[in-house]
């Protein structure tokens, strides 16, 4: 157990090492740099260069590459070019509020698709299933900007059930000793507070689970699908067991082993599917930050922010691997 | 009254827009408690589904069975899912064929086991393993209370059908249905396997339909047996009798096929059923097996083929067929049908 995950954390070294490059490549080949995004179209030549000599970047690229590294491996990734705070601090700053969301959405994935997938293979071919497929063809294909937008103006604008845009009333007083909002509500004993996060979560929550949530639904009804064909549904039948008994220890239990794995997919696609939706909802977490960084060619902010979600990343897999094992006991690991 | 009492059993499976499937055709026959009897036939011939229909297991939706299976008394055709969940497992159990694929891989075998106990026997936990442990030390495997935490693959293919039988006789059933248990374990596992049935059967008193292709396994633990051919039984005999007088041309072509080691030409080439099982006829034209006999005549087209008594009214040996071997006719080179 515990090699397994010394392997896999020795795993994300080459892994960022890789990433580091391209990343590093990949925004310097960015057409116009920072000064130029930060002086604007009429800046003359010189202003340009005694910026880019202040930031560092007239320096050769081996160079710039060598001391962003060497100070990435301390989790120091420079300061933000747009706010002069420390890359870190931003991060620090706004992580809680993206993984609040992306938490939520996936909440809201698990909870609604799992149950929909499996009744939709239960009723295979009646207008339960068809309503579930066609509505999961429906999810992937709807560009989230469009659903955001179409949930925000019938749901905040014309009906006005929920607020538009943000993460709490601008008006109320509350204190964020975590950054996750619903949480501080509890933890400060404030729950209009967290009533307030989690009615400014839902319209977010909801354009940003549409993927995960279609995918979910998709893979839960092929595998039970599946599961229910297999010999061992048939022996628990042949034991006369209660259908309660045959759905939960000998069909669900099974079916879920590919689910997992989906959901842990997801969360790269709730990441990415973050930078969108808390733009049109103004919910400022990373998303939000990484795509006024990139229009403002923030090389620092682009950088720490897309190498600390891609160790986010391989280590939740890492933790979906570790729940794979318990739930089958074929692959676990000794 | 005999334990289980087979009566013009038929299941037909029906899609739209495809002609029906007679899978299994007016089938009857009888098992006494502490009785062993065989169904032996080709896959496709219809006995599998004939077991599935009498544990009530064939899906409901483009199924249709017709006929009675009576069980100590009971009906089970017209018993509705919720009677017929009580009845399986504690009064019918059933071992399968393949036991790679018939326990859940993600479940403990203590799980599997006593989820039986639990739901028919009303244990509790701490009964249910006690008495998992003993069910599976009278099934032969060593080392029970650390097998009950383990799960189905780290277990040989012997050890699993074990698994599968103990969880079978976990309720003292009335009656055992075996379908193909030994067809996927290697000779030797088999003959264990077999042995064990043997065994728990005349323990028990229970009854046992043993379902399979193999006449040996036939041979050596039945006491009576039904041939089946697409979907109807052709022959019926005590195995004593069917092995030393096989009536119908089917019975006799499959005992030929069988190779002896004691054969007096070790280089003669092994006798088969010419065709296959696709070559056939539909009963109500005339004899399924028509195509595939040496000694079909043209009346063997002529309509089904009703069952001819060859035995006695208290040692019956019934078989389906005009022209049984043994009840030598001169062949004559005009009434040969093909």
């Amino acid at each position: 157990m515990l090699r397994f995950i010394v392997r896999r954390l020795a795993l994300l070294v080459p892994i960022l090492l890789g990433l580091s490059v391209l990343l590093f490549a990949w925004v310097r080949a960015l057409p116009g740099g920072p000064a130029y995004a930060l002086l604007g179209e009429r800046a003359t030549p010189e202003a340009i260069a005694a910026i880019e000599s202040q930031l560092g970047l007239d320096r050769p690229l081996w160079e710039q590459y060598l001391q962003f590294l060497g100070r990435a491996v301390r989790l120091d990734f420079g300061a933000s070019i747009q706010t002069g705070q420390p890359v870190t601090e931003e991060m620090l700053r706004r992580f809680p509020a993206t993984i609040e969301l992306a938490l939520a959405a996936l909440l809201i994935a698990v909870a609604v698709g799992i149950p929909l997938g499996y009744l939709a293979a239960r009723r295979y071919g009646t207008w339960i299933d068809n309503l579930a497929v066609t509505g999961s063809l429906l999810g992937v294909t709807i560009p989230i900007f469009f659903l955001a937008y179409m949930l925000k103006y019938v749901f905040a604008v014309e009906l006005g059930w929920l607020p538009t845009a943000g993460r709490a009333d601008p008006r109320a007083r509350a204190d964020h000793p975590t950054g996750f909002y619903v949480l501080d509500g509890i933890v400060t004993g404030n729950l209009d507070a967290s009533w307030d996060a989690i009615q400014h979560l839902i319209l977010p929550a909801l354009a940003l689970s549409s993927i995960p949530l279609a995918v979910i639904v998709r893979i839960t009804r092929a595998s039970v699908l599946n599961v229910v064909n297999e010999d061992y549904v048939r022996t628990a039948e042949a034991k006369g067991l209660l259908p309660g008994t045959i759905t939960r220890r000998h069909v669900l239990k099974n079916a879920m082993l590919p689910v997992t794995t989906v959901i842990g997919l997801q969360l790269g696609v709730l990441l990415a599917g973050a930078v969108l939706t808390e733009k049109v909802f103004a919910f400022s977490g990373v998303g939000q930050f990484m795509a006024d960084g990139l229009v403002q060619r923030d090389f620092p902010t682009i950088q720490g922010f897309i190498l600390v979600i891609a160790i986010v990343y391989v280590v939740i897999n890492m933790i979906v691997d570790l729940v794979y094992g318990l739930l089958d006991p074929r692959v676990r690991v000794s | 009254m005999s334990l289980l009492e087979v009566r013009d059993l038929s299941v037909t499976f029906t899609r739209s827009g495809s002609e029906p499937v007679h899978a299994v055709d007016g089938v009857s026959f009888d098992v006494a408690a502490g009785q062993s009897v065989g169904i032996v036939g080709e896959s496709g011939s219809g006995k599998s589904v004939t077991s599935l229909a009498v544990m009530g297991l064939l899906p409901s939706r483009g199924v249709r069975v017709g006929g009675t299976v009576m069980l100590d008394g009971n009906e089970l055709t017209d018993m509705d899912q919720r009677a017929l969940r009580d009845v399986r497992g504690r009064d019918v159990a059933m071992i399968f064929q393949d036991p790679m694929t018939s326990l859940n891989p993600v479940v403990t075998i203590g799980r599997q086991l006593t989820e039986v106990l639990i739901r028919h026997a009303g244990l509790a936990k701490g009964a249910a393993k006690a008495e998992a442990e003993q069910l599976l030390r009278r099934v032969g495997i060593p080392d029970p209370v650390r097998r009950l935490g383990e799960y189905p693959h780290q277990l040989s293919g012997g050890m699993r059908q074990r698994v599968m039988i103990a969880i079978a006789i976990a309720c003292r059933p009335k009656l055992l249905i075996a379908d193909e248990p030994t067809t996927a374990l290697d000779v030797t596992i088999q003959a264990q396997i077999l042995d064990l049935l043997r065994t728990l059967v005349a323990e028990s008193g229970c009854g046992m339909i043993m379902i399979t292709h193999d006449l040996g396994v036939v041979a050596g633990l039945c006491d009576d047996v039904h041939v089946m051919y697409s979907g109807r039984i052709v022959e019926s005999a005590g195995t004593k009798d069917l092995f030393a007088r096989p009536s119908h041309p089917y019975t006799d072509g499959l005992l030929q096929s069988i190779p002896r080691i004691d054969d007096e030409d070790p280089d003669a080439v092994l006798h088969t059923i010419p065709g296959s099982a696709r070559d056939t006829v539909a009963w109500e034209r005339g004899c399924a097996f028509q195509p595939r006999c040496s000694r079909a005549v043209a009346e063997c087209l002529a309509g089904p083929p009703a069952m001819a008594e060859l035995g006695t009214p208290l040692v019956p040996h019934p078989v389906r067929c005009l022209r049984p071997v043994g009840d030598d006719v001169v062949l004559h080179e005009g009434n040969v049908a093909r």
